[in-house]
């Protein structure tokens, strides 16, 4: 594979004054228009001068320089890389949906507009919540839309004085980073031995500064929070609120419902739970639901039904909204991929993709054990994803975590998420999905046994992986000082 | 599910799991995995949670039955079919331009389309150097120095050239960050643009001041004198309307008062415009817009895919993601994410944006579109759009008591005052098959006759007939 491509640009390729010609018409000249010329462009932009056949083979050549979920097990944790359906991409491929203008009157998008109630519905049901607002445009924007709300109902009460969220240390980035968006003040509390937060640290820093917390359930730490219902009542009884970040909600999906743990606001990853793909990072897709105190706050435009006629509330019909949050409605297609997939599952295929996954997750977790791999928290099930430890590894033969890793890319498998959360060293943070085939995880076995093997015969085998790859490990830190960003002629 | 005796839940038993839930086990599979585990059954692994807290079978009665890829596609059609309409003259940020089959052809090869964020860069060449060749393109485009690897879509990317104004400037005057800081917001810029990236710096101590708008429909320059001293200037290029802004003017006057440039682009407008990089004696200083012309089917608004470029010295101030090109050990050429350092997942509550997943897989599209046409493709697609729309505007001011609103050279896109209610008239040719424009009253409630007002757009993809077919339906419509 080495030789593919051998660090040549589109760029690089083609030739002056050759372009994809058939494409476009006639050549209309600018000339003729009414243009001030001082508003015109000198000198053409620097693009690429290729066919379409130089550009179809180009970007196809760089497709098989990738992993994906279509090519290879992915077992990335907390990013649940489950298939993504086909059918799900052809449903929100069809000419009606692709062509609607996102500003097209009412009367000629019925269809669209039912297709995003049905998903409303769907979501509140799936979480046990009031109602649902799907236009966050990934969970990054639906963390900041709950968060956002939260704030607006402590203004709405008047209630003024509350300025700190407070998330676990093992808390994703975007967690910390979307409450400072929000103008609030940080606080991080200590994750226990066993996994769960530590009880005593969060009650000692709640209080009437206390705006809301944010959790993850089951946590990064790959397990249940098992003392939930007093994490809420806590909250609750401070006068904060207890948000819900999505981000494992296939560990539970169709088993608990976050609306039953107590929560007040959550956002949903359709891009993980709902199987809609992730596209190499993006599109995701972060629809908000909330109780019933927080309705007036949901971000705008969202859908409502009057008799059988659907039609958008916005911010004339919601004067307490925190607004919208983007031009249009969000990442439409992907909603459509998310309902399409829900529409296969129904009411039993919720269950069973959070029963699979767990199944999968603790399989795996067992035989990685079997295989002598320390796990982060053992005396605890797997939620849909475990914590291996190669801390053991790192101290004998001097392999971490991220020599693992590569090495499993020449292996042909796509590595787990490494050295998050902070606080388990040298980890690994593994999620199967229900998606994968028992012979698919033995395999993985195979491998992470047959690498741990080369650890102790052959360290830098280990160390110096990947081998297999179009590249070898990449000079990070030359990419950071020697910043080459783009393309330059010559 | 209900587990039976042997501890497999009864649709494995019975071969008949969830089909929609795409699961691969087989009850040997189930059994065998329960064994190892030490489990007797699935629901045993629940065993952590409170009992309280568990499915009922009230929780989801509202659910219907799934339904196999067949009855879903069948539905998902018919409900398409129902929005299928005629010509779609609507453009405000969102316009009908034609996409080469090759683009989603490719783009939406599983490699691409099933692939995570690249984190792990040798496994992931394929993405990065797309997001490479995506940077250098669309700096291409704009004459900037440095670009990111996308936003959500146009809004949220000015929310976020925003905050990096702010932040930059806050840094270099040292000034108190709970000072409030002050952004004078052209009443030409895209409304929803406008109250998106307000809704997203609102907690941030930072107010939008709006720049009225002339009896022209450009930017009142003795109007933007008047307001209160800005951190920052956003002004859009061809402007909502259309009309096409003095940008060598805004900019030259920003760099005389020390205040940043933000200007809000059409990427495609920029195969035939002058780039924001060259506008004024300085250029811009912070370029960002939505790259939906660049290949990105309508679609109801998304995924589309917002865009932001630099200057180099404000590169460390970029949200998201930005791909650098490095080397291996042994000297071969490769792309990896860098400068993570400003991302939420290593610098946390201190990052220079929440964000994370944006929207790479537009971005593959983008690049594979920009290579398909390059700069003659995208000059020639422009000037078609600008010939078309002009075209239109003949045809429609030739009705008795239509003309054009603004007496200014424009872009593709253009205010027509129709005499009577817009929304109306709008509705009406919605009945008729045609998609006519945006009313603007509801956008623009203090600008005079806007009631009366739909902003049109005609790009290359609208014919000869479909835009002399306007002219007597709008007759027709405004018969009524």
């Amino acid at each position: 594979m080495k030789t593919m491509q051998s660090g040549q640009t589109i760029f690089d390729k083609g030739a002056t004054g050759r372009f994809a010609a058939a494409q476009q018409g006639p050549s209309s000249d600018m000339g003729a228009l009414d243009i001030p010329p001082d508003q015109l462009r000198g000198e053409p932009p620097a693009l690429p001068q290729v066919s379409e056949l130089e550009a179809v083979r180009h970007y196809t050549n760089l497709s098989r320089l990738n992993f994906a979920i279509d090519t290879q097990f992915y077992p990335l944790g907390s990013c649940t890389m489950k298939y993504n359906p086909r059918g799900a991409h052809h449903a929100a491929s069809l000419p009606g949906f692709l062509n609607r203008h996102p500003l097209a009157p009412e009367a000629v998008s019925q269809g669209f507009l039912s297709c995003l109630y049905e998903l409303q519905e769907f979501l509140k049901v799936a979480t046990g919540m009031a109602a649902v607002s799907l236009t966050p445009m990934a969970g990054a924007q639906g963390e900041f839309a709950g968060v956002a709300m939260i704030r607006a109902y402590h203004d709405a009460a008047g209630d003024t004085g509350r300025r700190e969220i407070i998330v676990p240390t093992a808390a994703h980035g975007t967690n910390p980073a979307t409450a400072t968006m929000c103008g609030y003040a940080v606080r991080e509390v200590a994750v226990g031995d066993d996994g769960d937060v530590d009880m005593a640290a969060l009650k000692a820093a709640v209080g009437e500064q206390t705006a809301g917390v944010m959790l993850t359930n089951p946590s990064t730490c790959g397990v249940f929070e098992r003392r939930i219902l007093e994490i809420a009542a806590t909250v609750h009884d401070a006068g904060g609120l207890l948000y819900y970040d999505g981000a494992n909600l296939n560990a539970i999906l169709g088993k608990v419902r976050p609306g039953d743990m107590g929560f007040d606001v959550l956002h949903l990853n359709l891009h993980k739970t709902f199987a809609t793909p992730h596209g190499g990072g993006g599109p995701g897709s972060g629809p908000v639901a909330v109780n019933e105190r927080l309705l007036p706050f949901l971000p705008v435009p969202y859908v409502a039904k009057r008799g059988e006629r659907f039609h958008w509330l916005t911010e004339a019909d919601c004067p307490q909204t925190i607004g919208r949050l983007s031009a249009f409605m969000g990442n439409a297609g992907i909603l459509l991929r998310a309902l399409a997939y829900a529409k296969m599952l129904g009411r039993e295929g919720i269950t069973a993709v959070g029963e699979l996954a767990t199944l999968n997750a603790n399989y795996l977790m067992a035989r990685l054990a079997e295989a002598g791999f320390q796990l982060a928290y053992p005396e605890r099930r797997a939620s849909h994803e475990f914590i291996v430890t190669l801390r053991t590894e790192a101290k004998s033969w001097g392999v971490t975590a991220m020599d693992f890793a590569k090495r499993l890319l020449d292996y042909g498998f796509h590595a787990p998420t490494t050295y998050f959360p902070l606080l388990v060293p040298e980890c690994f943070l593994i999620e199967p999905t229900e998606t994968e085939s028992k012979e698919e995880l033995d395999a993985f076995v195979d491998a992470m046994a047959s690498i741990r093997a080369e650890a102790e015969s052959d360290p830098e085998l280990v160390k110096t992986a990947p081998h297999n790859l179009p590249v070898g490990r990449l000079d990070d830190v030359r990419a950071a000082r020697e910043l080459d960003l783009r393309h330059t002629a010559g | 599910m209900d587990a039976t005796a042997s501890g497999v839940p009864a649709g494995v038993e019975s071969g008949e799991l969830p089909l929609g839930a795409f699961l691969p086990h087989t009850p040997a599979d189930v059994r065998a995995m329960l064994r190892v585990i030490g489990a007797d059954d699935i629901d045993q692994l629940f065993d952590e949670i409170d009992p309280s807290l568990k499915r009922k079978t009230e929780d989801f009665a509202a659910l219907a039955d799934g339904v196999d890829e067949m009855t879903m596609l069948a539905d998902m059609t018919a409900r398409a079919k129902r929005d299928e309409t005629g010509p779609c003259f609507l453009g405000a940020g969102c316009c009908d331009h034609h996409v080469p089959a090759a683009v989603w052809d490719i783009a939406t090869r599983g490699e691409f389309m099933t692939a995570y964020t690249p984190y792990q860069a040798e496994a992931s060449q394929g993405t990065l150097q797309v997001i490479y060749e995506f940077q250098s393109m669309m700096t291409a485009l704009t004459g900037m120095e440095v670009s990111n690897a996308s936003v959500y879509d146009g809004g949220s990317a000015l929310g976020e050239s925003v905050l990096m104004a702010v932040r930059a400037r806050r840094r270099r005057v040292a000034r108190d960050a709970s000072e409030t800081a002050r952004i004078a917001v052209a009443a030409s810029c895209h409304p929803l643009y406008r109250r998106a990236a307000a809704n997203i710096v609102g907690n941030q101590g930072i107010e939008f001041d709006e720049i009225p708008l002339g009896a022209d429909g450009r930017t009142d320059m003795e109007a933007l004198a008047k307001l209160p001293a800005p951190v920052a200037i956003v002004v859009q290029q061809p402007n909502f309307f259309g009309v096409l802004e003095p940008v060598d003017e805004i900019t030259n006057w920003g760099r005389d008062n020390d205040v940043l440039v933000i200007a809000v682009t059409n990427p495609l407008s920029l195969a035939v415009l002058k780039p924001p990089g060259a506008w004024g004696d300085a250029g811009a200083d912070i370029v960002c817009g939505d790259g939906q012309p660049l290949g990105i089917p309508m679609a109801s608004g998304g995924p589309s895919f917002g865009f932001i470029c630099t200057r180099q010295q404000h590169v460390r101030q970029l949200p998201g993601r930005i791909v650098g090109r490095t080397v291996d050990g042994e000297g071969n050429s490769g792309f990896t994410l860098t400068l993570q350092a400003r991302e939420q997942h290593i610098r946390r509550g201190k990052a220079t944006s929440n964000i994370c997943t944006n929207q790479g897989l537009l971005v593959t599209a983008a690049t594979i579109h920009m290579a398909m046409l390059g700069a003659e493709g995208l000059r020639r697609a422009a000037a078609e759009c600008c010939a078309n729309t002009r075209e239109l505007v003949r045809t429609l001011t030739a009705i008795d008591g239509v003309q054009a609103r603004f007496d200014a050279p424009f872009f593709h896109e253009c205010v027509v005052d129709v005499g009577r209610d817009a929304q109306g008239v709008a509705e009406d040719l919605a009945a008729d098959g045609i998609v006519a424009g945006l009313p603007l009253g509801p956008f623009y409630p203090h600008l005079p006759r806007s009631a009366n007002c739909l902003l049109v757009c005609a790009t290359e993809k609208r014919t000869g007939e479909e835009i002399a077919a306007f002219g007597p339906a709008l007759t027709k419509a405004l018969g009524r």
